[in-house]
């Protein structure tokens, strides 16, 4: 079962899919149990991964590969290391909990609905396994069919707007991140007289310093799309505001981490002279610290719940970029682990708010006040996600954050002087929200009645919460899998990084 | 037989041959055996009859290339030339006319037009598709290209009762007959430098020239004209929309596809023969064509209501990908020009297709909210059109995808960055404008009650299509195997 487990854990969406289509539409339930089974069975073959994944191993494992483009040296070639097994762990997890997530709040259409879901459910884990850019490349554009339809048909009122802007300026960028591939493409066919797309064999390359750096830009703006990065970020409130709750959490929770996770597996180490470069480096840093104290400071002004925490997100993908580009050990896991902090938090953050949108159908903060009194076991879940959010110790938001700021402490002190900042807003605009919408009295009459959380409803948040615990408590393991990856990263970008600390180490002593 | 008809003439020949009997019979059996309107269903039968023979002698042609394995059978003193390049087109019209053929019985009825012409007419455009691939003389090129225009002016026009469709035959047939003179003239240039009217005597005769020469330049300005216009490219792209609105949706596909699939087999014939010592004259003047049919094409497209319309204007930008793949120039880009023109033949008669069933008694169909509420009406329909615009915007795993692909990467392998940069923001253009039908077919509201108009023959056709835009998109490899052989000399 190893040398397919990776298949297996890609197509198990795809197949829930193909039996789905023979699920007459009108009997939501057996289609909403059905879509449910499917996303814990895509859970469940996850699993082996995580507990037969070597950390002491360097390179990738579960590798599987097969032909399949030969004219063009395209592969099918998958294969994982530390950094994208655990974004494979996340993104199963929060394919089962936006699944559970949806039984209630989708009530029309519910077979295209799930359909989408698990569409994109196999784009997403595809993004994570390819080491084939062709391959990388395909599974990329197809998340975005799934999600256009995940907004553009369940999403709010100016949802067609949100979905068509989503799908523009992500298809932009990746356009042109296909020209960046298609030179580094030819230029492996110039060098080496072959045709391939395989990772390990782009990584021989040799570009004169000006196209490669054209090609970092190219790949650059795919990215920094995807992340968003300041000042790509304008599509993203829209889409988060309009998506429904399910699709809001996944696009939080892993499509964006699709963009950090671009830049680990491809522009530091396909392009490693411009990815150190010191211009190249200090705007993506600059754009990074704008992205954590602007994010923070819109958040400050928002009205509407949603839109708050969706530019939270700029401030923390912020945080990940930032880390990434400190180009040291620190940085790099930190902002590995910080991804997936961000999914956890910030998944629970718009599945708290999800859950309140289902009873009141509002999300303007001023319609709420007092809400823990009516909800107790909702506010304690809401609390915990907040803080994890903010960066409380003991939960994992600290954790990654810390690892970062002493990431960009080491690359440069200024970075981290800012970037704190950004740490101190985002405790300022998360409790002041907390406070706002549950502390109090009720002022508002329509939130006298409602009902606490239900079994359901806890059984989403518990199994994110256990995590949030466990990342913030013991965080050992997460790193000791990141490890080998990021020693492998920051060796190819900065050759003799290690034996100049040793030797830094050994000065002092 | 004689030296004037060798057996090898009539080898090569045989495929054309085929196409023009079965396109006379059917004229004659129209009127003398099925008088009775609705026997006609036997043209159709009649129809694929020709095309089977037609696609047996491709065949047998096919084999005899491999078996023998050498690159061409000539014909005629070298008037006429089977190679991959040749016999690649030929599959290609030869599938687009079958589809068309296939859909128009349902069609035509509904119109209230249907006529037997109408078939013959598709087998003598084919026939002259076939010399437009396989001529390597300025005269046959010309007739073969003067046959498919006159079979299409008529075709065009065909709706008699419709003024829409009278307008658009005008306005084709005067610019048609226009850009024609022009390649004559252009034509007429090549024959008074060479003395000979062979594809290869012309080229020999323009080597020895410098590009410069300004017989050489007016020679390549004016077959630019008259082949740039063939293919609907700006600046004279204007008669497309018209064109494409007013014909009958079946003679819209069947025009969008195959005549230009036709017309870029003939323009790469010229352009890549007699033309290409000429290179530099004409490479920054396409590229710059290539960037205004995609500007007029994209920008246009983005406020047509009318789906017709809409994919006309597309059909325009597509000519523009296609022709970046002649400036580029290389391997790549020529390989990257067959592999488009056989996706986008795929996929645009797809979304032909979907507009054909649109049209039912009384309901033209045409407009981009006659598809309002599509995927609650029939989903099938709705999901085969989304493959089709994806597909038409280039978006992977789909079909469309490689041929922007090929485009591309042979952009990038000859150092024209600035055009792969503007290529590649246009599909973001594109998507647009496309997503625009789709953001029609999900809305719920359903404003039309009367179900859709199929038959078995478009349930096939769009099956066929269907399916071969998703094959192609996921395992493209004897696809792509198939172009590369195409080249091959």
């Amino acid at each position: 079962m190893d040398q397919h487990l990776l298949s297996i854990i890609l197509f198990t969406p795809l197949a829930g899919l193909a039996v789905l289509l023979f699920i007459p539409g009108s009997s939501k339930n057996v289609i909403r149990i059905w879509a449910n089974v499917v996303a814990f069975a895509g859970f469940l073959v996850s699993l082996p991964l995580a507990t037969r994944f070597d950390k002491g191993a360097s390179g990738f494992q579960f590798v599987e590969r097969a032909e399949w483009i030969p004219s063009l040296g395209v592969q099918y070639l998958i294969g994982v290391d530390g950094i994208s097994m655990l974004l494979i762990m996340l993104t199963t997890v929060f394919g089962f909990i936006a699944a559970l997530s949806s039984w209630n709040a989708v009530e029309e259409r519910v077979k295209e609905y799930y359909a989408m879901f698990m569409l994109l459910q196999t784009g997403m884990i595809g993004v994570f396994l390819a080491l084939d850019f062709f391959l990388f490349y395909v599974f990329w554009e197809l998340v975005l069919v799934p999600m256009y339809f995940i907004i553009g048909v369940w999403g709010g009122p100016r949802k067609l707007y949100a979905a068509i802007k989503f799908f523009l300026y992500t298809l932009a960028g990746s356009v042109l991140m296909l020209l960046g591939i298609l030179a580094l493409y030819f230029q492996y066919h110039a060098q080496f007289g072959a045709y391939t797309f395989e990772i390990a064999n782009l990584m021989k390359v040799v570009l004169e310093p000006g196209m490669e750096r054209w090609v970092f830009w190219a790949f650059f703006v795919g990215f920094a799309i995807k992340v968003p990065m300041f000042p790509f970020h304008t599509w993203l409130p829209d889409a988060h505001v309009e998506a429904p709750t399910a699709g809001s959490v996944i696009l939080a929770a892993v499509l964006l981490k699709m963009g950090t996770y671009g830049f680990l597996r491809f522009s530091l180490p396909l392009l490693p002279r411009a990815s150190n470069d010191v211009e190249i480096v200090r705007i993506l840093a600059i754009l990074s610290i704008v992205g954590i104290i602007y994010g923070a400071l819109v958040c400050l002004m928002q009205k509407d719940w949603k839109k708050l925490i969706a530019y939270s997100s700029v401030s923390h993908l912020g945080f990940c970029t930032l880390g990434i580009f400190a180009l040291n050990p620190n940085g790099i896991a930190g902002s590995v682990l910080q991804q997936i902090n961000h999914g956890i938090s910030t998944g629970m953050l718009f599945l708290v708010i999800g859950v309140m949108y289902e009873r009141r159908h509002t999300r303007e903060i001023s319609e709420y006040g007092g809400i823990a009194h009516v909800m107790p076991k909702y506010a304690i879940v809401f609390a915990i996600a907040m803080l994890s959010s903010a960066g409380l110790p003991l939960l994992n938001g600290f954790v990654g954050e810390f690892t970062i700021l002493q990431g960009a402490f080491e690359a440069n002190r200024v970075w981290a002087a800012f970037a704190v900042s950004g740490v101190i807003l985002g405790a300022a605009y998360l409790l002041w929200l907390y406070q706002r919408v549950m502390l109090g009295q009720v002022t508002n009459g329509k939130n006298l009645r409602l009902p606490d959380l239900s079994a359901r409803e806890m059984a989403v948040f518990l199994p994110l919460i256990a995590w949030a615990l466990w990342i913030g408590v013991y965080p050992k393991p997460y790193f000791d899998i990141l490890e080998k990856p990021v020693q492998q990263l920051v060796e190819r970008v900065k050759p003799g990084y290690y034996q100049g600390q040793a030797a830094l180490k050994a000065g002092v002593r | 037989m004689s030296q004037f008809y060798t057996t090898t003439d009539h080898f090569v020949l045989a495929p054309a041959l085929m196409l023009a009997l079965f396109g006379c019979a059917i004229l004659l059996f129209d009127f003398l055996l099925f008088p009775n309107p609705k026997d006609r269903k036997w043209l159709t039968m009649f129809l694929l009859a020709g095309e089977a023979f037609c696609g047996y002698g491709l065949w047998r042609q096919h084999s005899f290339l491999i078996s023998n394995g050498i690159g061409e059978i000539t014909a005629f003193q070298g008037s006429l030339t089977m190679d991959g390049f040749a016999l690649f087109f030929n599959w290609i019209f030869l599938i687009a006319t079958v589809v068309v053929a296939i859909v128009s019985y349902n069609y035509l009825e509904i119109e209230g037009e249907h006529h037997g012409e109408y078939y013959a007419l598709i087998l003598f455009a084919q026939c002259g598709m076939f010399f437009l691939a396989a001529g390597t003389d300025l005269v046959t090129l010309f007739i073969g290209l003067e046959l498919m225009a006159l079979c299409f002016y008529v075709m065009v026009g065909f709706l008699r009762g419709e003024r829409r469709s009278n307008e658009a035959a005008m306005k084709y047939l005067l610019l048609g007959a226009f850009s024609s003179g022009f390649l004559a003239y252009g034509f007429s240039i090549m024959y008074g430098v060479s003395g000979s009217t062979k594809l290869s005597d012309v080229a020999a005769a323009f080597a020895a020239r410098d590009p410069w020469d300004p017989m050489i330049l007016l020679a390549v300005a004016t077959t630019s004209v008259g082949l740039l216009f063939k293919i609907s490219a700006a600046p004279f792209h204007m008669w497309a929309p018209d064109a494409y609105e007013g014909a009958p949706t079946t003679v819209t596909a069947y025009l969008s596809v195959a005549s230009k699939a036709a017309s870029f087999a003939f323009l790469l014939r010229i352009f890549m023969g007699p033309l290409s010592t000429s290179r530099p004259v004409w490479e920054p003047l396409l590229a710059a064509v290539a960037i205004a049919t995609m500007t007029f094409g994209n920008l246009a497209a983005i406020s047509q209501n009318n789906i017709k319309r809409l994919l006309a204007y597309s059909s325009i930008s597509h000519a523009g990908y296609m022709l970046l793949g002649l400036i580029a120039g290389n391997r790549t880009g020529l390989n990257g020009v067959a592999v488009y023109v056989m996706v986008y033949t795929f996929m645009n008669l797809g979304a032909f297709l979907v507009v054909v069933a649109m049209r039912r008694k009384g309901i033209a169909g045409e407009d981009v909210d006659d598809l309002a509420g599509l995927m609650h009406k029939s989903p099938g329909y709705a999901m085969l059109m989304l493959v089709f615009l994806l597909s038409l915007a280039g978006i992977p795993p789909t079909a469309g995808f490689l041929g922007k692909y090929y485009i591309f990467l042979s952009l990038i392998e000859t150092g024209h960055y600035t055009l792969a940069v503007i290529g590649t923001l246009y599909v973001a253009v594109a998507i647009y404008y496309y997503f625009r039908i789709v953001k029609s077919m999900f809305i719920p509201e359903q404003f039309e009650p009367a179900p859709l108009s199929t038959s078995l023959g478009l349930r096939l056709a769009l099956g066929v299509t269907g399916a071969l835009t998703l094959v192609i998109g996921i395992y493209p490899e004897p696809f792509l195997r198939m172009a590369q052989t195409s080249l091959m000399r």
